[in-house]
């Protein structure tokens, strides 16, 4: 993404001064951008009353894990939500990917009559924001024998992240060589074949980035998860969250809500961290377009 | 928005692209990997879009009897002083949280967009709150918040500021400054990313000829780098105008619509009507009302993002 130049010592005043000007309100900045999450991070590992005293240090004498084991008393303990939120969110995944590579590939390498005004009707899902129709929804689970279950959660998060994925997959599959695919048939590979072994190797960093958002996404969902789900053991981590900052009897348990958060908050940034060039590739493809 | 890092790309123009391409010599197989897609499109969003209008003319209760009422509904919202209010907060809050947001962004972008391994560095970490969720990110702020035990009411508190504990949550304008701050501390790089994009994407010996006729870096910036990097403005004007209309999650937890009912987003008096009160028929109407506003939001906006610079 960037070219790498190491700043020669022997460079005029003023553009050093100006780098080192940089680095300083870089660093500031990053700072306040971290601290947050540090600071939430720190006071999960201290004991109550530690945390009560000194929420702000960052080093605490007494290194604990009673705020994780306090979280499994919460509801019907952390790691049933934790459960929940992995199985949907794998769920979302695997099912996004299912269905937008192959329709991504339709609508990359195939033309038939009607074909635009079929790709602007699925772009225009992106346009209406999936908020306004969450009341017919409530009521296509409950029709569906769905409602409060995890596989209806997958399937409206799988439909609103569709869209994004199928345009993303549309894109990478454009970049297939047409020679390559030509050469195939004429080797006389199938269809499937060539969609397998020619054309989803080239597509697959397109794949990856839908799956990164779909994961994301589906992991930090609120609103519809908040709706559709009522029963306890189907809460997700985001629903857990609120529950233990909603508080019991008015006391909010501050150490437990720090290992929740820091449970449902670290999995996206360390997944972030590892995979952070498809994920800002995703979010690039709209502006370049 | 709940869906808080779908980037949304701007309306793609189908026609727009090359139909060079030779065709498939099967061209209606491709209708064949296209029906699973086709089968969720329709059942979950084209089928419940067509019921949010038709609910929203009836009364129609959880449970009970549904009965068509025709505009009534509608009649009813628009006497709905509370729905009012919260449209207007809503707008307020849309207008304030944009302009907080690219008043950081920009600046965070012009100081990341350099060649060098810190900058890469930066704009990692500036990015970082992005990919967490608004309801981890609201619990995180409301512990930062509590007056009690918080980081922030400790940190005011030893620097000697304030001699109480401040309550920013039980008045309406603290309320919404310290949400804000958590939207721009959690968005800000997003948007940073897309006007990188767009910085970018300008020409280095654009601004080398206007450096050696000696412009100064403040008309350089007014006069080449904001006008060619308009598009990528009025993108990222657009994805915060939207999602910040669709806001909920940081008002249901953090203000949870307090104090006095003040902090009651759209979408949060949509949940309420829908999922409190149980009143479907109204709720839907409600939505509707919501959808029409936001396609004539993002349809003037996109219309805006389609003029090339050079055209206007």
């Amino acid at each position: 993404m960037e070219r790498i130049r190491r700043i020669p010592a022997q460079q005029p005043l003023s553009e050093r001064l100006s780098f080192w000007g940089f680095a300083l309100a870089g660093l500031v900045a990053a700072l306040i951008f971290l601290m947050p999450v540090v600071w939430s991070l720190a006071n999960s590992f201290k004991p109550a009353a530690e945390a009560l005293a000194h929420p702000a240090a960052l080093f605490s004498k007494s290194f604990s894990l009673e705020n994780y084991r306090r979280l499994e008393g919460v509801g019907a303990g952390w790691y049933v939500y934790a459960t929940n939120s992995v199985l949907i969110a794998l769920g979302t995944v695997a099912l996004t990917i299912l269905v937008a590579v192959p329709a991504g590939y339709g609508f990359s390498k195939f033309r038939f009559p009607g074909q635009s005004a079929l790709f602007m009707i699925v772009m225009a899902t992106m346009m209406i924001p999936f908020q306004s129709i969450l009341t017919p929804l409530f009521l296509i689970l409950k029709f569906l024998k769905l409602q409060n279950s995890l596989t209806g959660l997958v399937l409206i998060y799988v439909t609103f992240q569709l869209p994004f994925s199928i345009f993303m997959m549309r894109n990478a599959f454009d970049a297939v060589p047409r020679a390559l695919i030509e050469a195939a048939r004429i080797d006389g590979a199938s269809q499937a074949t060539i969609l397998r072994r020619i054309m989803l190797p080239i597509a697959l960093p397109g794949v990856a980035t839908v799956a990164m958002f779909a994961f994301l996404n589906s992991w930090n969902e609120f609103l519809a998860a908040l709706i559709f789900l009522s029963d306890q053991n189907k809460f997700t981590l985001p629903i857990m969250l609120v529950n233990v900052s909603s508080g019991i009897y008015g006391i909010i348990d501050w150490g437990a809500l720090q290992a929740g958060i820091a449970v449902t908050m670290l999995p996206c940034i360390l997944l972030f961290l590892a995979l952070q060039r498809y994920y800002v590739r995703g979010l690039t493809a709209g502006a370049v377009k | 928005m709940a869906f808080p890092t779908s980037p949304a790309p701007a309306a793609p123009t189908p026609a727009a692209r090359p139909l060079a391409q030779p065709a498939e010599p099967k061209g209606w197989l491709g209708l064949l990997f296209m029906a699973p897609s086709l089968v969720f499109i329709t059942g979950l969003f084209l089928i419940p879009l067509g019921m949010t209008l038709w609910m929203s003319l009836h009364n129609w209760p959880l449970l009970g009897r549904v009965k068509f009422i025709g505009l009534a509904n509608y009649a009813e919202l628009a006497h709905d002083m509370q729905l009012w209010h919260s449209l207007g907060f809503t707008l307020l809050y849309t207008v304030l949280v944009t302009a907080a947001i690219m008043a950081v962004a920009l600046p965070l972008a012009l100081l990341v967009d350099r060649p060098l391994r810190l900058a890469g560095l930066f704009r990692t970490v500036y990015f970082m709150p992005v990919v967490i969720g608004f309801g981890a990110a609201s619990t995180l702020w409301m512990w930062l918040l509590n007056p009690d035990s918080g980081v922030f009411a400790q940190l005011l508190r030893g620097a000697g500021l304030v001699d109480s504990a401040p309550r920013p949550l039980e008045s309406f304008w603290p309320a919404l400054g310290v949400i804000i701050l958590m939207v721009v501390w959690k968005t800000a790089g997003f948007t940073m990313v897309i006007l990188l994009t767009g910085l970018q994407a300008i020409p280095a010996d654009v601004i080398e000829a206007a450096k050696i006729d000696g412009a100064s870096v403040f008309s350089r910036f007014r006069r080449i780098t904001l006008p060619l990097m308009r598009n990528s403005l009025l993108l990222a004007l657009v994805l915060n105008v939207t999602s910040s209309m669709l806001a909920f999650d940081q008002f249901f937890i953090i203000t949870q619509g307090g104090p006095s009912n003040s902090t009651i987003s759209a979408v949060f008096s949509i949940y309420l009507a829908s999922f409190s009160s149980y009143r479907l028929g109204y709720g839907a109407a409600m939505s509707f009302v919501l959808l029409v506003v936001l396609v004539a939001i993002s349809s003037v906006q996109l219309a805006f993002l389609r003029q090339r610079p050079e055209e206007s």
